[in-house]
C-alpha cells in the first residue's frame, strides 16, 4: 500500500466537503462558534485543533490494541487532554494576546466532539498512518468553516481583516457603518446556516427530510 | 447572600451557557428533537455540573493555585487534564449510584450520562470558574468562595437546561412546518438558535 493509495486520499479528502466535520458530521460547534469574530484567532483555533485531531489519532490508533474496552473514553480522554496542555503552553509562550482571545476556548479543544468522534469512528479501527490523514482532513475541514465564518465576522463587522483596516475611512465618511451584530452570537450562527443551506442545495444527498 | 443570588441569576439569563458561550452546542443540537428527553438531559447536565464544578473549585484553590500545595510550586498548568479527570470520574461514580438507588431514573437518563463527560458546558463550567477566581470582589462574576461556585454550577446549569427544554418545543412545531428542502434539519435548527440567541441578548442590558 503507497503512502496515498485510494483509500488514504479518501481518508484525507472526504472530511473537507462531502464529510465536513462541522456542516455535515455536527461536531465540534462550540468552539467553531465562539473563536470567529475575528479571522486571526479562527486560524490559531483551527491550526491547534488540527495538529491535536492528528496526533491523538496517530497516539491513540498506535495503542488501539491494549486499551481495554470499558475504560477507552478515560484513556482518550488522557491523551487528547496532554496534547492541549502542551499546544495551550506552547501558545501561551509564543502567541500570548492570541491565546487570551481564546481563552477558555483552547481547553475546550478537550471536550470537542470532532476529537472524540474521530477516535471512536476511524482511529480504534485503522493503522496509524491512514488516522493521521483522517485526523489532517477533518482538522483542515473545520479550520476551512472557522475562517470563512470568521471573515464575513471581521470584514461585515469591523470592516478590517486581521487586524488590518480593509473599509476605506471615505466610505464611513460617506455614511457607511460596521454591521455591529456580526461581532455578536446571533451572527455566528446565521452564517453557519448560511454554509450548510449552501453545500445542501449544491449537494441533493445531503438534504434531511 | 446578595452576591449569591445575582450570580446565580445572571448565569441563568445573561451569561447563558449556550447563547452567550455557544458551549455543549453538540448534544444541545443532538437530543433536542423532543421536549421529553431534553428535559432528561438537561436534568443530567444540572446533576453533574452541581457536583464537578465545586469539586473542581476545591481543586483548584487547595491543590493547583500557585503556591497552595507547597510554597513555591504553580500547578496551574495541570488544570486540563485533572479537571478532565474530575469530571469523567464523577459522571462514571453518578452512573454507578443512580443506577443502584434510582433505576427508574437511571432508564430515563440511561445513554445521556456518559454523554455529559464530553458536554462542554461541564468542562467549560469549570474553566470559566478558573478564570472567574482571579477577579475583584466587587464583579458581578468574580467566584470568591465555596458557595459561589455552588451558584454559578446551579445557574449555569439551568440555564443550558433552559435552552435546550426551549429549542426543543420549538423543534417540536417545526415538524409541520414547510421548510426549505436544503435547510431542513440543520440548517434551520441554527437559524432557530440564533434567533433564540438574539431574544436572550436582550438580558444582557440587567445590571446586578
Amino acid at each position: 500500500m503507497g503512502l496515498l493509495s485510494k483509500k488514504n486520499k479518501e481518508a484525507l479528502n472526504t472530511p473537507l466537503f462531502k464529510e465536513n466535520p462541522v456542516t455535515v458530521q455536527v461536531l465540534g460547534i462550540c468552539s467553531a462558534l465562539a473563536v470567529t469574530s475575528k479571522l486571526e484567532p479562527a486560524i490559531v483555533m483551527g491550526l491547534s485543533v488540527t495538529i491535536i485531531v492528528a496526533m491523538a489519532n496517530v497516539i491513540i490508533s498506535l495503542i488501539r490494541n491494549t486499551i481495554p474496552n470499558r475504560i477507552r473514553i478515560i484513556v482518550q480522554l488522557v491523551v487528547v487532554a496532554t496534547l492541549v496542555t502542551l499546544v495551550s503552553e506552547v501558545l501561551k509562550a509564543f502567541a500570548y494576546d492570541v491565546s487570551v482571545q481564546l481563552s477558555v476556548y483552547i481547553g475546550l479543544i478537550i471536550t470537542n466532539c470532532i476529537l472524540m468522534g474521530r477516535l471512536e469512528a476511524f482511529a480504534m479501527q485503522n493503522k496509524p498512518w491512514p488516522s493521521f490523514l483522517d485526523g489532517i482532513g477533518n482538522g483542515v475541514g473545520y479550520a476551512m468553516i472557522l475562517v470563512i465564518v470568521a471573515f464575513f465576522r471581521e470584514f461585515f463587522g469591523s470592516g478590517a481583516l486581521l487586524g488590518i483596516q480593509i473599509i476605506p475611512q471615505s466610505l464611513y465618511d460617506a455614511g457607511y457603518l460596521n454591521n455591529g451584530l456580526m461581532l455578536m452570537t446571533p451572527a455566528a450562527f446565521i452564517l453557519i446556516a448560511c454554509i450548510v443551506w449552501y453545500q445542501r442545495a449544491k449537494d441533493k444527498s445531503l438534504q434531511e427530510n | 447572600m446578595e452576591h449569591f443570588i445575582s450570580l446565580l441569576v445572571r448565569s441563568v439569563f445573561v451569561d447563558n451557557m449556550v447563547f452567550a458561550f455557544f458551549l455543549g452546542m453538540c448534544s444541545f443540537l443532538a437530543v433536542s428533537k423532543s421536549v421529553k428527553t431534553a428535559m432528561g438531559l438537561g436534568v443530567a447536565v444540572i446533576f453533574v455540573q452541581v457536583i464537578t464544578l465545586p469539586v473542581n473549585y476545591l481543586l483548584q484553590t487547595k491543590v493547583l493555585a500557585p503556591n497552595a500545595l507547597v510554597e513555591g510550586v504553580d500547578l496551574t498548568f495541570l488544570a486540563f487534564i485533572l479537571f478532565i479527570a474530575v469530571i469523567a470520574g464523577i459522571v462514571q461514580l453518578v452512573e454507578m449510584i443512580v443506577e443502584r438507588f434510582a433505576p427508574a431514573l437511571y432508564n430515563q437518563l440511561g445513554i445521556f450520562l456518559p454523554l455529559i463527560a464530553v458536554n462542554c458546558a461541564i468542562m467549560g463550567g469549570s474553566l470559566f470558574m478558573q478564570q472567574r477566581i482571579g477577579l475583584e470582589a466587587s464583579n458581578s462574576q468574580a467566584i470568591t468562595c465555596f458557595a459561589d461556585s455552588v451558584a454559578f454550577a446551579i445557574g449555569s446549569g439551568l440555564g443550558w437546561m433552559i435552552a435546550i427544554v426551549l429549542f426543543a418545543a420549538i423543534r417540536e412545531k417545526m415538524e409541520y412546518c414547510n421548510i426549505p428542502k436544503p435547510l431542513r434539519g440543520l440548517g434551520i435548527a441554527f437559524i432557530t438558535v440564533g434567533l433564540m440567541a438574539m431574544a436572550f441578548m436582550c438580558f444582557s442590558g440587567i445590571k446586578m
